[in-house]
C-alpha cells in the first residue's frame, strides 16, 4: 500500500516539476526580459549587460530555470517589476488573507451541505425534491460565475437588503456583523458555484453504489430506505465522495479568480489578473505557480482518497 | 443479460425457435430512434435561436455596436425603452444591438477554439491508442502535465506572454482544451482497439485507415458526439471568463463576457441592473440549453461518459 502512495505523490511531484517548467517557459516568451522592463528608457548597454549579471539573466536558460525554482522553494520570489521595488512577498502578504479566508470559508460552509443534499437526492431518487436539484444543478453548472454572482447581488443586495455588491475596505477593525457583509456575496456564490458540482457528482456516486447487487440484496431483505443508504451505500460511496470534494476545491481555486474580480476585493487572484495587465511575468510566475501547485495537490490528494477507503485499490491482486 | 442467456439456451434446446434478433446482442448499438426529452428540445430550441443570432445578428441589430443612438439623453445604464428595448449601457450605447453583434463572436470564437481542441485531441488520441507503447506513453506524459494547469491559469499567462487578440483567443483555448479531448479519444480507442471485431479485422488484413474509419469511428462518435457539446460548453465559459477578467476580446468589440465587465458599474449606481444581467443571462441560456441536449444525448449514448473518463 504504502508503494501506491509514494507512487502517487511522486507522480504529484513530478507533475508540478512539469507545470513549473511549462510556467517558466511561458512567461519567458514575453518581449522583453527583466533588466530591460526595469531600466526602461535609460537603458545603456552597459547598464544592461551589468543588471543581467546581477539577475542571472546571462546564464543559460536552463541554469536560470534552476536558479528560478531554488529560490522559489525557499520563498523568495524576487521584486515585481510593475511595482517599484516591491517585493512579490510583500505584494502576497498584504493579499493573501482575503483569498484564504473566502476560499476556506466556502469549503466549510458549502462542501457538507452540499454533500449532504446530493445524498439527500440520491436517497429519493425520481421524487419533486430531487428533481427540483438536479434541475437547479444542471442550471448553475453550466453557468458562468459571473451570471451566479450577479443572481446573488440581486437576491442578498436588491431583495434582502444586506451588505453592497461592491466589497470595500480592509477587514481590520470590522466587528462581526461588517465582517459577515463583507463576505457574504463572494462566499455565497462560491458555494453556489461549486454546489451545483458537487451535488451532482455525489448523486451520481451514491446512485452509482446503489445499483450494486449487494443493494438490491439489502432491498430485498426488507430494510427500510434510509437504512440502506446509511449503512449500506454510504460507506462504499465514501471514496467517491472524498474524490469528489478534493477536484470541487480544486475547482475553488480557479473559480475564486472570477469572484475577486466581480466583487472586486484585495486578493490573490486580482494581484494576478493585474500582473497580465501591466506584464509583470515575476509576479505571474510566483502566483501562477502558487494556484498550479495547490491544484495539483488538492487532486493528488482526490487522487489518494479514492485509493485508501478503497480497500480493492487499497491491496491490488 | 439474463434475458441474452435465455435466449441461448433456448437456441441450443431448439435450434428452430426464434431468431436471436441484433439489438438483443449485449453489444449491440442502442435500440429505438434517439429521442429527445422536452428539456431537450426546449435545449435545440434556443441553440437554434443563438446560432442565428450569431449569423445574422449584426445584420439585423438596430444600431451599430459602437453607435451613440441617444445623443440628447447622454447618460450611462438607462432603462429599457422603445428605440432602446433593453436600455443603454456605461457609454450609452444600445444593449440589444451590442448582445446582437456579441453572439457572433463570442459563439464563433468559442466554436472554432473546441473545433481545434477536437482536431488535435481526437487525432493524436486515437493515433497513440493504435501507435502503441512509446509514442503513446510520451503523448499521454505530455497531455498530463497540460491538464494539471487549471484552464484559466494557462489563459492568463498565454495572454500575458503574446497579447490577446481573437486569433490568439481561438488558438488558446484549442491548445487549452486538446488534452481533455485526448484523453478521452485515447480511452476509447483504447477500449475499441481490444475488442473482438478489431481483432477480426485485423486478421482478415485491413489496413489502419479502415480500422480507425470502419471499426473505431463508429464505435467512438456517440461518446465523442456528447462529450464536444460539453467542450463547448466549457470553451465559452472559459472564453467568457477571459474577456471579463479584461483579457479576452478588447473593447470596443462587444463580446458577452467583456460587456458584463464593462458594465459592473451599473449594480451600484445603475438605474437598471441589465446592463449586466442581460449579457450574463445571455451566455447562461446558452450554456444550460447545450447541457439539456448533452443531457439526453448521453443518456441515449448509454450515459457511461463519465466512467470512461
Amino acid at each position: 500500500m504504502f508503494r501506491i502512495i509514494l507512487t502517487k505523490i511522486a507522480a504529484g511531484l513530478l507533475t508540478t516539476l512539469g507545470v513549473s517548467i511549462v510556467i517558466f517557459l511561458g512567461t519567458n516568451a514575453l518581449p522583453g526580459d527583466a533588466a530591460q522592463i526595469r531600466l526602461g528608457q535609460a537603458a545603456t548597454e552597459d547598464s544592461l549587460r551589468a543588471l543581467r549579471e546581477e539577475l542571472g539573466l546571462n546564464l543559460p536558460l536552463y541554469q536560470q530555470y534552476f536558479r528560478w525554482l531554488f529560490n522559489f522553494l525557499q520563498g523568495e520570489f524576487g521584486t515585481s517589476l510593475a511595482s517599484g521595488n516591491v517585493t512579490i512577498a510583500q505584494l502576497i502578504s498584504d493579499r493573501y488573507e482575503n483569498t484564504l479566508i473566502v476560499s476556506t470559508l466556502t469549503a466549510m460552509i458549502g462542501v457538507p451541505i452540499s454533500v449532504g443534499l446530493g445524498i439527500m437526492a440520491a436517497m429519493f431518487p425520481g421524487t419533486i425534491y430531487d428533481r427540483f436539484l438536479t434541475l437547479g444543478s444542471v442550471t448553475l453548472v453550466a453557468a458562468p460565475e459571473f451570471f451566479t454572482a450577479t443572481l446573488m447581488v440581486l437576491f442578498v443586495v436588491f431583495f434582502l437588503g444586506i451588505g453592497n455588491a461592491v466589497v470595500v475596505g480592509s477587514i481590520e477593525d470590522k466587528n462581526l456583523a461588517e465582517l459577515i457583509t463583507h463576505f457574504i456575496l463572494p462566499i455565497a456564490t462560491l458555494c453556489l458555484v461549486i454546489a451545483a458540482q458537487l451535488i451532482r457528482m455525489t448523486r451520481a456516486a451514491v446512485l452509482n453504489v446503489m445499483n450494486s447487487p449487494y443493494i438490491e440484496m439489502a432491498i430485498l431483505k426488507g430494510i427500510p430506505r434510509r437504512r440502506v443508504v446509511m449503512r449500506h451505500a454510504l460507506l462504499n460511496a465514501i471514496g467517491p465522495i472524498v474524490n469528489v470534494i478534493a477536484i470541487n476545491l480544486a475547482y475553488v481555486v480557479t473559480g475564486v479568480i472570477v469572484i475577486e474580480v466581480y466583487f472586486g476585493y484585495a486578493g490573490l487572484a486580482t494581484l494576478i489578473v493585474q500582473g497580465v495587465q501591466t506584464r509583470d511575468y515575476i509576479l505571474i510566475q510566483t502566483l501562477g505557480m502558487i494556484f498550479c501547485a495547490t491544484y495539483v495537490i488538492l487532486m493528488m490528494i482526490a487522487d489518494l482518497a479514492s485509493i485508501l477507503s478503497n480497500p480493492r485499490l487499497r491491496h491490488p491482486k | 443479460m439474463s434475458n441474452n442467456e435465455n435466449n441461448e439456451d433456448k437456441h441450443y434446446v431448439a435450434p428452430f425457435s426464434k431468431e436471436v434478433s441484433f439489438d438483443e446482442l449485449q453489444d449491440a448499438p442502442p435500440s429505438g430512434k434517439f429521442r429527445l426529452s422536452i428539456t431537450g428540445k426546449l435545449g435545440v430550441i434556443v441553440v437554434a435561436f443563438w446560432l442565428f443570432i450569431a449569423i445574422f445578428g449584426q445584420f439585423l441589430a438596430p444600431y451599430e455596436e459602437n453607435d451613440l443612438p441617444f445623443p440628447d439623453d447622454y447618460s450611462e445604464f438607462q432603462k429599457p425603452r422603445p428605440g432602446a428595448w433593453l436600455g443603454t449601457d456605461v457609454d450609452d450605447r444600445d444593449i440589444l444591438s451590442r448582445i446582437m453583434y456579441g453572439a457572433g463572436r463570442t459563439i464563433g470564437i468559442s466554436l472554432a477554439g473546441v473545433l481545434i481542441a477536437y482536431v488535435i485531441g481526437v487525432t493524436l488520441g486515437i493515433g497513440s491508442s493504435i501507435a502503441g507503447s512509446r509514442i503513446d506513453q510520451v503523448l499521454t506524459q505530455f497531455f498530463n502535465i497540460l491538464l494539471a494547469i487549471p484552464t484559466i491559469m494557462f489563459g492568463l499567462v498565454v495572454v500575458a506572454a503574446v497579447g490577446s487578440s481573437i486569433p490568439v483567443l481561438i488558438i488558446t483555448a484549442g491548445a487549452i482544451f486538446s488534452p481533455v479531448v485526448f484523453r478521452l479519444s485515447r480511452a476509447l480507442g483504447m477500449e475499441i482497439m481490444v475488442m473482438d471485431f478489431v481483432e477480426a479485422a485485423k486478421v482478415r488484413g485491413e489496413g489502419y485507415r479502415w480500422i480507425i474509419f470502419k471499426e473505431i469511428w463508429p464505435n467512438a462518435a456517440m461518446p465523442l458526439i456528447s462529450d464536444f457539446g460539453l467542450r463547448f460548453i466549457y470553451v465559452i465559459l472559459f472564453v467568457s471568463s477571459l474577456s471579463f477578467l479584461g483579457l479576452g476580446v478588447q473593447p470596443p468589440l462587444a463580446d458577452w463576457g467583456s460587456m458584463v465587465r464593462e458594465n459592473l458599474g451599473a449594480l451600484q449606481y445603475g438605474e437598471s441592473v441589465i446592463p449586466i444581467l442581460a449579457p450574463a443571462i445571455a451566455i447562461a441560456s446558452l450554456t444550460v440549453a447545450i447541457n439539456l441536449i448533452v443531457d439526453d444525448v448521453s443518456a441515449h449514448a448509454g450515459g457511461k461518459l463519465s466512467g470512461r473518463l
